[in-house]
C-alpha cells in the first residue's frame, strides 16, 4: 500500500527539517533543523518520526491518501483544525483519508511542527533532510499541489490526544545570553544598551536569521572581524548597529562582531517570536546556560502527556460532538 | 597577529571558539588545522562539528556530555605539539608563506583544478587587471603560476577560500558588490582568491572559470578539497573550458592529485 501527504495549501516557508544537516560546516553548508528544537522534538517523539513538516505563519493545509496517519502538531499557539474541529494547539490526532487538518497562525507562535508516524520518502542530502532554501540543499520547500510518499507507516491511536508539554507555554522573561565571543568589540555602554534595552523583532525576519529594532550598538575597534565561525543564537552586529539573531539557516561562517550569544533553552523561545513582538536579555555564565539546557532536557526526556480530546472536552459540550464526530467520520 | 596562547571564547554554552589570531596568515591557518585534524582524528565523545575558519576554530559542543573544562583542557593538551610544530617547519622550510611545511594535509600532493583565464567568460579580469596596472594575460599568468593551500569555506557551500595569491594580484574589494558570479567563477579581492560554486553576489573580482565542481550533491565525494590541502590552476583555453565542463556536468571530476613539484 502506498501512502501519501498531501499538500493542498502552504504558505511561504513551509519546509520539512529533521534535526540538522551536521558535519558539513567545514565546507561552508548551513546545518538547517528546526527553529523551535522543543517543539520539534515534542511533535517528533509523539510518533516516532525523524523529520517533521515545520510550518510557518503561513500555514499548511494537509491531507492523507492511501492510509491512516498518526499526526503529531507541537509549537506554537497555531489554530488546528481537523475538518470542522478546533484542536489544542499541540495533538496527536488520526489523520484519515478524506480528512483535512488545516493550520494556521493562531494567539502566539511562529512555528509549529507536523510529525507523521511514518518515515518521508525523500532523498538524503548530505546525511539530512533539512531543506534549506537558499542553497537548495534539501527539499524545496513545500507547495500545494505536492506531495510526500510516506513508507513504514505506522498505525495511528485511536481518538485524538493533548500533548500536554508544559515546556511549550513560553512566557515572555528576557532571554538569557552569555557575552561574547567579541564583546570586547563593543563600548561598556553598547553592551549596557544591549542587556538594558526592550528590542523589537523586524519585519525582516526568518530562519537565517532575526533582526533587532531598537537602539543602535557602538563599535568600539571596528565592525569588521576575520570571519569566524558562527554558532546558532550568536547575535552578530553589523556596522549599521543594528544586531542580528543567527538561527537556524545562518552560514556557516561571519565576518562581523558577535556581542552575545543566546543559550540553547531559550532558543526556542526566541524563535517563536513574531516580528513586531518584543524581548529583551539577560546575561548569565555558562553554568546557568548549562543548568538551563539540563533541566528542559530532562522535562523532555521524561516525556509529553497525552489526554485523550474527548474527554477532556465533554466538559466544553460545545465542541465535543464536532470533534468526535470528525473524528469518527474520519476513520469510516 | 597570533596570540602566545590562543583564546577560549564562549558562543552559548555549547560552542567554543578557539582563537589563534586576528588575522589571514598561512600559519595561523596551520594551527587552526592541526587543532581540527586532533578532532577530526580522535573524535572526542560529546563533540558535534568543528568549524575551522582562517585563524580560529570553532568547536560545537554538547556540554552534557563534556563540560567546558574538559573541553578546554582536551585541546591545552594538544596544542604545544601544533605550535612548536608549526614554529620548527615554518623555521626550516623557508616555504612559500603558505605552505607550512610538516601542517596538517601538507602531504606533498596538491590538486591541479583547470581554469580558463579568457576575458570572454572571465568577466571583470580586465577591470582587475587594470586596477593593478597590469596586462589581463600577465595577470592569468602570475595566478596560475601561483601555489595556493584552502584556507577555508564560507558563506555558501564549495565556496573555498585560498592562502597563496601573489603580492602583485592583492587588489582591494570593490566598495560594492557585482551581481551574481557565473558558475564555477575563480576570484581575487582582499589578498585572496576564491573558488565559488553557485551563483552569488560578491565583492571579489572574476579573473578565471573552473569547469570543476568544487560541490556536488550529485556525485562521491560532494567537496573534493579539504581545508589545508594544496592546489594549483592548470590554464586551460576557452574551447578546452566548454569541453571540460560538459564532462563535468556529467559527473566526471576533472581537477587531478599531483606530487607538488
Amino acid at each position: 500500500m502506498s501512502a501519501r501527504l498531501l499538500i493542498r495549501a502552504a504558505g511561504p516557508g513551509v519546509t520539512v527539517q529533521d534535526a540538522g544537516r551536521f558535519g558539513y560546516s567545514r565546507f561552508g553548508v548551513t546545518p538547517a533543523g528546526p527553529m523551535d528544537e522543543a517543539a520539534f522534538l515534542t511533535a517528533t517523539r509523539a510518533v516516532g518520526a525523524a523529520a517533521a513538516i515545520e510550518v510557518s505563519l503561513g500555514g499548511v493545509a494537509l491531507e492523507s491518501e492511501g492510509a491512516e496517519l498518526a499526526v503529531a502538531i507541537a509549537g506554537g499557539a497555531f489554530d488546528i483544525r481537523l475538518d470542522e474541529a478546533k484542536l489544542p494547539p499541540a495533538c496527536l490526532i488520526a489523520l484519515a483519508p478524506g480528512a483535512r487538518l488545516a493550520i494556521r497562525a493562531g494567539a502566539s507562535g511562529a512555528w509549529c511542527y507536523v510529525a507523521i508516524g511514518a518515515r518521508f520518502d525523500l532523498p538524503l542530502a548530505l546525511g539530512s533532510l533539512s531543506t534549506h532554501a537558499r542553497s537548495g540543499i534539501g527539499p524545496k520547500p513545500l507547495a500545494a499541489g505536492d506531495a510526500l510518499r510516506l513508507l513504514d507507516v505506522a498505525p495511528a491511536l485511536d481518538g485524538a490526544q493533548a500533548i500536554d508539554a508544559p515546556w511549550l507555554a513560553r512566557d515572555d522573561a528576557p532571554i538569557r545570553v552569555m557575552l561574547g565571543p567579541q564583546d570586547d568589540y563593543f563600548t561598556p555602554e553598547a553592551i549596557e544598551a544591549f542587556l538594558s534595552s526592550k528590542w523589537r523583532v523586524g519585519a525582516r525576519s526568518d530562519r537565517m536569521a532575526y533582526a533587532l529594532e531598537g537602539p543602535n550598538l557602538t563599535h568600539s575597534r571596528g565592525h569588521d572581524i576575520v570571519s569566524d565561525g558562527a554558532a546558532i543564537g550568536a547575535i552578530q552586529v553589523p556596522g549599521s548597529g543594528a544586531p542580528f539573531v543567527l538561527m537556524a539557516d545562518r552560514q556557516p561562517t561571519g565576518g562581523y562582531p558577535k556581542i552575545a550569544t543566546a543559550i540553547g533553552a531559550d532558543l526556542g523561545r526566541l524563535a517563536q517570536l513574531r516580528p513586531g513582538e518584543t524581548l529583551s536579555f539577560k546575561e548569565v555564565g555558562w553554568v546557568e546556560a548549562v543548568a538551563a539546557r539540563a533541566a528542559l532536557k530532562n522535562k523532555l526526556a521524561a516525556g509529553a502527556v497525552l489526554t485523550p480530546l474527548a474527554a477532556e472536552l465533554s466538559t466544553e459540550k460545545l465542541l465535543a460532538v464536532n470533534l468526535i464526530g470528525g473524528v469518527v467520520s474520519g476513520r469510516e | 597577529m597570533r596570540y602566545d596562547h590562543p583564546r577560549f571564547l564562549d558562543q552559548g554554552e555549547a560552542a567554543l571558539t578557539v582563537e589563534f589570531g586576528d588575522a589571514v596568515d598561512a600559519e595561523l591557518n596551520a594551527l587552526v588545522l592541526a587543532l581540527d585534524d586532533a578532532f577530526l582524528r580522535e573524535r572526542p565523545q560529546g563533540i558535534r562539528e568543528t568549524t575551522p575558519t582562517y585563524r580560529s576554530l570553532l568547536v560545537h559542543y554538547e556540554p552534557l556530555e563534556m563540560s567546558r573544562q574538559a573541553l578546554v583542557g582536551w585541546i591545552e593538551q594538544r596544542l604545544p605539539v601544533t605550535v612548536r610544530e608549526a614554529k620548527q617547519s615554518r623555521a626550516a622550510s623557508g616555504a612559500l608563506d603558505c605552505f607550512v611545511a610538516g601542517a596538517p594535509r601538507n602531504d606533498g600532493q596538491e590538486w591541479v583544478v583547470p581554469c580558463c583565464y579568457d576575458p570572454a567568460i572571465a568577466e571583470d579580469i580586465e577591470e582587475a587587471a587594470s586596477n593593478l596596472g597590469l596586462p589581463a594575460r600577465a595577470l592569468a599568468e602570475k595566478h596560475a603560476a601561483a601555489d595556493y593551500r584552502a584556507f577555508m569555506y564560507g558563506f555558501a557551500p564549495g565556496w573555498c577560500y585560498l592562502g597563496g595569491l601573489p603580492q602583485a594580484l592583492a587588489i582591494p574589494r570593490r566598495l560594492a558588490p557585482r551581481g551574481p558570479t557565473p558558475e564555477g567563477a575563480v576570484l581575487i579581492g582582499g589578498g585572496l582568491s576564491l573558488i565559488a560554486t553557485n551563483p552569488m553576489p560578491t565583492g571579489w573580482y572574476v579573473i578565471g572559470r573552473t569547469p570543476e565542481r568544487l560541490f556536488s550533491l550529485t556525485r562521491e565525494p560532494p567537496f573534493l578539497i579539504a581545508p589545508g590541502e594544496a592546489l594549483r590552476f592548470e590554464f586551460i583555453d576557452a574551447a578546452t573550458f566548454a569541453a571540460l565542463d560538459a564532462r563535468a556536468a556529467q559527473g566526471e571530476i576533472l581537477a587531478r592529485r599531483e606530487a607538488r613539484a
